[in-house]
């Protein structure tokens, strides 16, 4: 067989068999969303006889008063003032970390590991979070969201600081640079790629998190939770909960189209030594 | 602009950490200790306090407001009770069937999307998507597909003749029609990480095996197996991570059912959550935590212990 005749048809196969593994469920997804509430519950694999869209899109929004609205402004809130901190305190640390070799380093990478091992103890952070009057409130989810993201982040921070020449930051400090403002002027700005990953990365995990949301603010509405919620209620209008999928697939897939190579890279890059 | 004028004439004499001086005035570092603080508070209170009140709250009787100590009564419960015992049972399972497969199917599609065929970079987006995507979302979808009478997966099965079973409805399925979906989800993830991995493989070891006439299965074998180690050591970690403490799928799918026949120690934590026997959930913890750290800490060390240097 030659060189050429194999690109093509384990490509083709290669095609065909993901379509059906990996294209199929979206696919049925989009096509259940689109249509009116008797076909929807048919649950078949048919293109719609009439595309109810604009319909479902209105009947799932309008939902006990708007609630997917409110849900998804509360996760856009959420998502965004949690990545913005955990870029900020996560790059601190890796930046002491990986420029300042002490005593305590070893220390500190090893409750940096330890972040991404140890499950959290759900019901003692609630208890916690009770002590300091922030359970079930929105800053209360905040700081958690920071608090678990951490690890990771400091981990894809650490890996790229690496690579920025020492000479940089004394060129900084001869010029009269305090730790401040060599941070913040000249270091970060150079971070610019790693953040755009931390950034991604972690803005889509909060987005789809759903565990936090239920443990510690269960009673306001957030995307996934809604879903969840939305579950029972249209129990038997799949229409309108696959309209509710598709809706929260929307967010990712928009990084996804543009970003791609950076979530990739920074999955990876955190993952393989070397 | 310069304000610590002082402290940055000397601080390019010691920029390294400092040996401590007599005399009062120890040069500043341009990267203090202090920028540790924020991260360290947050991290403290939020993560490492509850991990360490746990324990003491595992051996309780606990209503959040009062406790009344009555030592390892919990774990006693916990591994007398069938439906907590199942629990573990099948977290172990789930974690190791879906870490096996993520990083066997990983690899060997790491393989196929770097060789040679056409639409590669869009096979390689299609195979990844999926993880980005709501977990929730994938678990109701899937429970509609697989509906025993209406789900598609039947429908197309009995197609060709075959009677498809209760996928999820059937206490012996349930869990691993659940696990099936994890791969699923989580393969693209393990497939992106082993594509990096053999990328870092240097051209030269292929252009020797060919020039000495290996075939591909030795050219797998025998380069990219195990110059691929640390990939794979790291899918091996992340995946059996996530495995064990699993939740979001399950709960979706099943909440655990029928019966509980597909709950992991991470549902039972909340199912004891919700039934306010707090002291039990947070037992179901401790025993997470010690079943997380007693497999992945020898695993990693003994996995980091034999890499190959490419």
């Amino acid at each position: 067989m030659t060189r050429g005749g194999y690109r093509y048809w384990a490509g083709t196969l290669g095609i065909v068999a993901t379509a059906v593994v990996f294209i199929v469920p979206f696919a049925f997804i989009v096509l259940t969303s689109l249509k009116n509430r008797p076909e929807a519950n048919l649950l078949e694999f048919s293109w719609p006889s009439e595309i109810a869209l604009v319909a479902n899109f209105m009947e799932v929004i309008e939902t006990r008063d708007y609630m997917l609205v409110i849900a998804f402004i509360n996760s856009a809130v959420l998502t965004v003032a949690s990545v913005a901190i955990i870029v900020v305190l996560a790059s601190m640390v890796a930046f002491i970390l990986q420029r300042r070799k002490s005593r305590w380093t070893p220390f500190v990478n090893f409750l940096v590991l330890s972040g991404l091992i140890i499950p959290p103890a759900v019901v003692p952070t609630i208890w916690v979070l009770e002590g300091i009057r922030m359970f079930d409130t929105m800053i209360g989810l905040i700081l958690i969201e920071v608090a678990f993201g951490l690890s990771f982040s400091i981990l894809l921070f650490r890996a790229f600081i690496s690579t920025i020449p020492r000479e940089i930051d004394e060129a900084a400090i001869i010029d009269g640079a305090g730790p401040m403002q060599l941070f913040f002027r000249v270091v970060l700005p150079l971070l610019k790629p790693v953040v755009v990953t931390v950034v991604i990365v972690q803005a889509v995990q909060i987005f789809n998190d759903f565990v936090n949301p239920l443990y510690f603010l269960p009673s306001a509405p957030t995307a996934q939770l809604t879903l969840y919620n939305f579950q029972s209620q249209f129990s038997s209008s799949y229409n309108l909960l696959f309209m509710d999928i598709l809706l929260i697939t929307i967010p990712p897939l928009i990084v996804f189209i543009f970003f791609n190579r950076q979530i990739v890279a920074g999955m990876t890059s955190g993952a393989v030594k070397g | 602009m310069a304000t610590h004028t002082s402290a940055s004439r000397t601080a390019p004499a010691s920029r390294r950490a400092s040996p401590p001086t007599p005399q009062r005035g120890r040069p500043k570092s341009p990267y203090p200790h202090w920028f540790y603080l924020p991260a360290a508070v947050l991290y403290s209170v939020l993560f490492l306090i509850p991990t360490f009140a746990s324990f003491y709250f595992s051996l309780t009787r606990w209503t959040l407001f009062e406790t009344e100590f009555i030592g390892l009564d919990n774990f006693v419960t916990f591994f007398q009770q069938p439906q907590l015992v199942t629990g573990l049972t099948n977290t172990m399972v789930y974690a190791f069937v879906t870490s096996g497969v993520k990083v066997v199917l990983g690899l060997l599609l790491a393989v196929f999307l770097t060789s040679q065929i056409i639409a590669r970079d869009w096979l390689r987006s299609v195979i990844f998507f999926p993880v980005l995507v709501s977990t929730i979302g994938v678990g109701i979808t899937f429970q509609v597909l697989m509906d025993p009478q209406d789900g598609l997966i039947n429908d197309s099965l009995a197609l060709l003749g075959i009677d498809g079973p209760g996928w999820l409805t059937d206490p012996d399925l349930a869990l691993l029609s659940i696990a099936a979906v994890d791969i699923w989800k989580g393969v693209g993830l393990a497939t992106v990480i082993f594509i990096a991995g053999l990328a870092a493989i240097p051209g030269e070891y292929y252009e020797a095996a060919r020039v000495d006439g290996a075939s591909s299965f030795n050219t797998f074998w025998h380069i990219m197996l195990p110059l691929s180690r640390p990939a794979t050591a790291t899918v091996i970690i992340l995946s059996l991570i996530g495995g064990l403490r699993s939740f979001e799928l399950i709960w979706a799918m099943t909440r655990g059912g029928p019966g509980f026949s597909s709950d992991v120690i991470a549902s039972v934590i909340y199912k004891q959550y919700q039934a306010g026997f707090y002291g039990i959930s947070t037992a179901g913890n401790v025993v997470l935590f010690v079943v997380v750290t007693a497999i992945i800490l020898p695993l990693s060390m003994a996995l980091n212990r034999r890499e190959v240097d490419a």
